[in-house]
Formats: structure tokens, C-alpha cells, sequence
């Protein structure tokens, strides 16, 4: 290869750096491309027969199946709102240094190392029919019967909150240190009230790192499973998509059936993903002035 | 907002933890007035104006606006406008929207609010860029666009943090006649932090030399600039010669002192006494190149255009501890040379040690 060739392709980034993508690119085209267009694939061959798209078709007939989605969203859209919206004034407030921010930090974001079995077991002990909360709450008489948090709607949403918010006060942490707070000292000289900065300055500016984190605390939330069956009412107001999915594979073995539930599963986040991405889009999505 | 008379800090203090940034500030500032804080990074400057803004609360001391106690005032209440340093402007907002900023936190009427920003960018000479982001302006354009959004409310107290320390040469000068024409056409009262004493000898009308958290000197240019009232102060001012000499003859306020094996008589500034260890400051620009005086050799010559900066080392001075002068001449010298220096009568500082 002439030295020409040589110096064209490194202008555009081709070069003997590039062997390092390597690794990355096998383990997703394994991982994630091949199964991927397997269960595809396997979604279009159903068990029973009846067309490439009975499977499909099979699934939104079916009202008991097709309202996994509306159950789904049902939860996961509002957890993932509330790890948002929850995080923002946190990390407003612990953005900055300050004596002990490390230790706070950690203590909030301590619940991602507990795992969904361990957090539905606390949320048992505490929440449960004769957990400490309702234990207190019949002691003083606040309630005459035990007030159900779990095996229901809220046990499921409390555990989706307790692993998600984390993940979402951390990033939100990230977006808000990166935008300079001299802006906002800018926008008070100017004679902008503490509500005014923050709605004209901070939130514009943040507003698409929320989206980002938005996204992920929600595609987290989707594909909700053990927390819907530990401290949720499978059967009923928690039946899950993904149960839905595990039911057809793993009770039935229709693995085909499931690989077309899995495939919409994944046609509603790109949905949610995609309306998101859109309003972010429309945002000013620049510097913003921080360090970042 | 109607203007002030008189703003006045009262013994303004700040520490941060065990550390005072500023100590005890007393300053009156008059309506009209352009004021520079001067002094090395780390001397309270910026401290001072950000106390002044309200963005850092005080530790001790007053501000008074006329007869209104302002320093309990959060700084949306003060009204005063800000030049920040790094200029801080909205990145998401528009030219336009940056500068009708205030102007709508304040919800003036919409036409009245379109009619200043636009006379606010027309005086500034950014018309064709007003609908641009501050991210696609040049350093100078956006420091435009920062003095605007700070003048458009017609304060009563412009407070700007070194506004042209992240412009390059020209525009520096450039910017600076700009600021000091913007101040007398709208008729600002700025106060001005700045570390460059040359830009705070042209702009203001007052300057306050600081050091260490505490003032030094205030005084017109000129009083700063030809009696520093220490050698600090005159350190400065550009008195790159420091001398630590002793004083020999005291006459009035003439005191002589010994350079180099030759007597030369300065005016002394504070209590001197014979036979004290003093230090005898003198500008580069006062010490001449002549046939007699001081004899030295001549270190490193740099050409600076019209003139030479000149280092010499003078003779009889010790081995490990050379005395040397810094002099600007405009004559032809080379290193290695052998020169005769004398100062300029009157031009040499004398200052306890």
C-alpha cells in the first residue's frame, strides 16, 4: 500500500487502531445482532401454523395478552417519571462540594448492588400485611385493617423506584455539575428569582439529559420480571409483558409465540424511545458551559 | 429603578473557613463613578464585587445604598448588572434572547421590552448576529453581547469580573475604550476588577489597590500610579526596580541612600530614618543610560520595538547577591557592556522595609 493510501485512510480514521473495536463488535454480533434476528426469524414460523403473522395476530386477538402492553406501560411510564422526576431537586441539591457528599452519594446509590430479590424481600418485610409499616400504623391506630402495598400495583412500582433511582439520580448528577452555575448567578444578577433561574436556565439545559435518563430508568422499567412475580399480582394487575413472553416459552413451549411476544416488547420501547428522542431533538442540545 | 447618590461599603468582610478573603473594605462609591479594583489574583478582588453583587453573602460589615441597607438583599433584588468573567451568557438563548432577558424577568410590556434589546444590540454593532447562539460568536462578539445584557436594564451599579482577560491584545484595547465610552454615554457607575494595572490607570477614575484581603491604596490614577503609597503598591504599578538598600542622610523628605557606591537621594514615603533598611522603588523608564552614575554591566538587552528593556548588574555588588536595575532605553546597548545609569531626579520611591 502506497504512503498516499496510507495517510487518506488515517484522515478518516482507518488505521491499525481500529483491531480494537474488535472484541466489542464479535461480542454484539453474538450477543445481541444474531439472537436478535433468531427470534426475529422465529417470530414468522409459528407452532400452530396459519401465516407468518398468525403469531402476531394471535397475540393482539387475545385481550388477556394484548393487555400486558397497557399493563406494562402502566407501571413502567410513571416509575420511570418518578426516578426523574425525584432525582432532579436531590441532585440539585448535592451538586457542588461539600463536606460528606461522597458518603450521601453512596448511600443513594447503594440499592443498585441489592439486586430485585433482595429489594422485593425488604419491601416485604416492610410493606407487607404484617410488615413493620402496617405493624405501626394498626399500633396507633391509624388504619383498622393492613393497607396493601404489595403483591399488588405498588409493590411492583416501589421496587421499580427503589433499583431505578439510583441509576437516575447518578446520571442526573452528571448532567447538572456539567452546566456552568455561574449561568445561573448571571441570570439572578439579572434579577431572575430562584424559580425563574431555574426554570429559564437549569431546566432548559437539562432538560435533555432528563430525556436520556428518562429512556433508560424506562427501558429498565419495561422489561420489569422478578419484582411483577415476587411482590406483584402476576395473575392479575402486574401480568407483566415479559411474563406474558416467560409464560409462552417456558409453560407452553412455544418458543415461536414467545419470540413474537418478545419482538413486541420491543416494538412498544422503540415507540416510547422514539417519541422521546424527538422531543429531545427539539431541545437545545449543546454546550453548557460546564466542565462537563 | 431610580439611581443612587452614594453606594457604601461599611467594613465589608468575607472568610472563607479560616481564611479572610477580604478584611474590613471601606469604599464610597459616587454616582457617575468608574471604579477599578486592582490587584494580584487572590486579593479579594473578586470577592469584593461578588459581596457587592450579593452572590456571596458577607461575613461582617454593611453596604449601603443611600440610606437602604442592601447587603441583606439577594441579588435579584439589587439591580445591579454583571459582567462575568467567563461572560456566562445563556447558551441556549439567543443574542436577542440573552439581552431581553432581564428585561422580561422585569415583564415589562413585549414592545417595550423588543424596543430596548434592539437598541441594546445596535449599540453593541450586532444586528446581523442578534439571532445566533453565544456559541457561534467569536470571544469578542459575546463579550459584546455579556456588556449589553448587563447595561440593557439601566442599572444603577455595573459590577464587571475582569471582562477582557480572555481576549487577545488588540481587542483588549479595543474592548477597553469601548467599556469607558459605554459608561459615560449611559452614564453607568461601574466598578471594574481587574489585575491589569495599565487597564485600570486608562479606564478608571478611582482605583483601589488591594492585597491579601485588605486595601491598600485609593486614589486617582495618578496618585497611584506616581506615589504608591507602599512598595507593594508600587510593585505593583510597574516599579520593577525594588531595591533594599539603607538610608543614610535624611533631609525634609528627601532621604538618600546608597546604590552601588553612589549616593542618590529619593523622596521618602512613610517613616524613614537614618540608618534604617529601606526599600527605593523606581520605574525601568526612570533610569537612564549616561556617561557617569551608577557603573554596572549590562546581562540581557530585549528589544521591544521602540525601546530596550535592559537588565544591568551593577558593580560592587556581592558575588552571590548581585544588585541588578531594569532600564528601558532607546539607545543601542549589547549584553556585556559596561554602563553609567543615573535616575531621574524625584522619580526615586524610598519605603520602610
Amino acid at each position: 500500500m502506497s504512503a498516499t493510501w496510507q495517510h487518506r485512510l488515517a484522515e478518516r480514521g482507518v488505521d491499525r487502531r481500529l483491531w480494537l473495536l474488535l472484541p466489542a463488535t464479535i461480542f454484539v454480533l453474538l450477543l445481541f445482532v444474531y439472537p436478535f434476528l433468531y427470534g426475529l426469524s422465529l417470530s414468522f414460523q409459528p407452532t400452530d401454523g396459519g401465516g407468518v403473522l398468525a403469531n402476531y395476530s394471535k397475540f393482539f386477538s387475545d385481550a388477556y395478552q394484548r393487555d400486558t402492553i397497557a399493563t406494562t406501560l402502566k407501571i413502567a411510564l410513571p416509575a420511570a417519571l418518578l426516578n426523574v422526576l425525584a432525582a432532579v431537586p436531590i441532585a440539585f441539591r448535592l451538586r457542588g462540594r461539600f463536606r460528606g457528599k461522597r458518603l450521601l452519594t453512596t448511600i443513594l446509590v447503594v440499592p443498585i448492588t441489592l439486586g430485585t430479590v433482595l429489594t422485593a424481600q425488604g419491601l416485604l418485610n416492610y410493606l407487607g400485611p404484617t410488615g413493620w409499616l402496617n405493624r405501626l400504623l394498626l399500633s396507633l391506630h391509624i388504619v383498622d385493617d393492613p393497607i396493601r402495598l404489595t403483591n399488588n400495583y405498588w409493590g411492583v412500582f416501589f421496587s421499580l423506584v427503589i433499583t431505578g433511582f439510583p441509576f437516575a439520580f447518578l446520571l442526573v448528577l452528571s448532567y447538572l455539575s456539567g452546566i456552568d452555575p455561574t449561568l445561573e448567578r448571571a441570570a439572578a444578577t439579572l434579577g431572575a428569582s430562584r424559580a425563574q433561574r431555574f426554570r429559564r436556565i437549569t431546566l432548559p439545559l437539562l432538560a435533555p439529559g432528563l430525556a436520556t435518563t428518562f429512556l433508560l430508568t424506562f427501558v429498565l422499567a419495561f422489561s420489569v420480571f422478578p419484582s411483577a412475580v415476587l411482590v406483584g399480582n402476576p395473575a392479575g394487575s402486574t401480568r407483566v409483558i415479559s411474563l406474558a413472553a416467560y409464560q409462552a416459552a417456558y409453560e407452553q413451549y412455544d418458543y415461536s409465540y414467545a419470540s413474537a411476544i418478545a419482538m413486541v416488547m420491543g416494538a412498544v420501547e422503540l415507540v416510547v424511545v422514539a417519541i422521546v428522542l424527538v422531543w429531545r431533538s427539539r431541545l437545545y442540545t449543546g454546550s453548557t458551559g460546564g466542565k462537563g | 429603578m431610580s439611581g443612587f447618590d452614594q453606594l457604601r461599603l461599611d467594613g465589608v468582610t468575607r472568610r472563607f473557613g479560616a481564611a479572610d478573603a477580604l478584611v474590613g473594605l471601606d469604599l464610597t462609591i459616587e454616582r457617575g463613578e468608574f471604579i477599578a479594583l486592582l490587584g494580584p489574583s487572590g486579593c479579594g478582588k473578586s470577592t469584593a464585587l461578588n459581596c457587592l453583587a450579593g452572590l456571596l453573602p458577607l461575613t461582617a460589615g454593611a453596604i449601603w445604598q443611600d440610606d437602604q441597607r442592601i447587603d441583606t438583599l439577594p441579588p435579584e433584588k439589587r439591580g445591579f448588572g454583571m459582567v462575568f468573567q467567563n461572560y456566562a451568557l445563556f447558551p441556549h438563548l439567543t443574542v436577542r434572547d440573552n439581552i431581553a432577558f432581564g428585561l422580561r424577568m422585569r415583564h415589562l410590556p413585549k414592545d417595550d421590552v423588543r424596543r430596548r434589546t434592539t437598541e441594546a444590540i445596535e449599540m453593541v454593532q450586532l444586528i446581523e448576529h442578534a439571532s445566533k447562539l453565544p456559541g457561534q460568536l467569536s470571544g469578542g462578539q459575546q463579550q459584546r453581547v455579556a456588556i449589553a445584557r448587563a447595561t440593557v436594564l439601566e442599572p444603577t451599579l455595573v459590577l464587571m469580573d475582569e471582562p477582557l482577560s480572555n481576549l487577545d491584545a488588540k481587542l483588549r484595547l479595543e474592548m477597553r475604550t469601548e467599556i469607558r465610552r459605554l459608561h459615560q454615554s449611559l452614564g453607568l457607575t461601574t466598578v471594574y476588577v481587574t489585575h491589569d494595572q495599565e487597564e485600570a490607570l486608562s479606564m478608571a477614575d478611582r482605583l483601589v489597590v488591594m492585597r491579601q484581603g485588605k486595601v491598600q491604596q485609593i486614589g486617582t490614577p495618578e496618585e497611584v500610579h506616581t506615589k504608591p503609597s507602599t512598595w507593594h503598591v508600587a510593585d505593583f504599578m510597574g516599579y520593577r526596580n525594588l531595591l533594599p538598600l539603607k538610608a543614610s542622610q535624611m533631609n525634609g523628605d528627601q532621604v538618600t541612600v546608597d546604590l552601588g557606591g553612589t549616593a542618590i537621594r529619593g523622596s521618602a514615603q512613610g517613616a524613614v530614618a537614618p540608618g534604617d533598611d529601606v526599600i527605593a522603588a523606581v520605574r525601568p523608564e526612570d533610569v537612564k543610560l549616561s556617561d557617569q552614575g551608577v557603573k554596572g554591566l549590562v546581562e540581557v538587552v530585549e528589544y521591544q520595538g521602540r525601546e530596550r528593556a535592559v537588565e544591568v548588574v551593577l558593580d560592587g555588588g556581592g558575588q552571590d547577591d548581585p544588585v541588578r536595575l531594569h532600564v528601558r532605553t532607546e539607545q543601542r546597548v549589547e549584553a556585556g557592556e559596561q554602563v553609567a545609569l543615573t535616575v531621574t531626579p524625584g522619580r526615586l520611591l524610598v519605603y520602610p522595609s
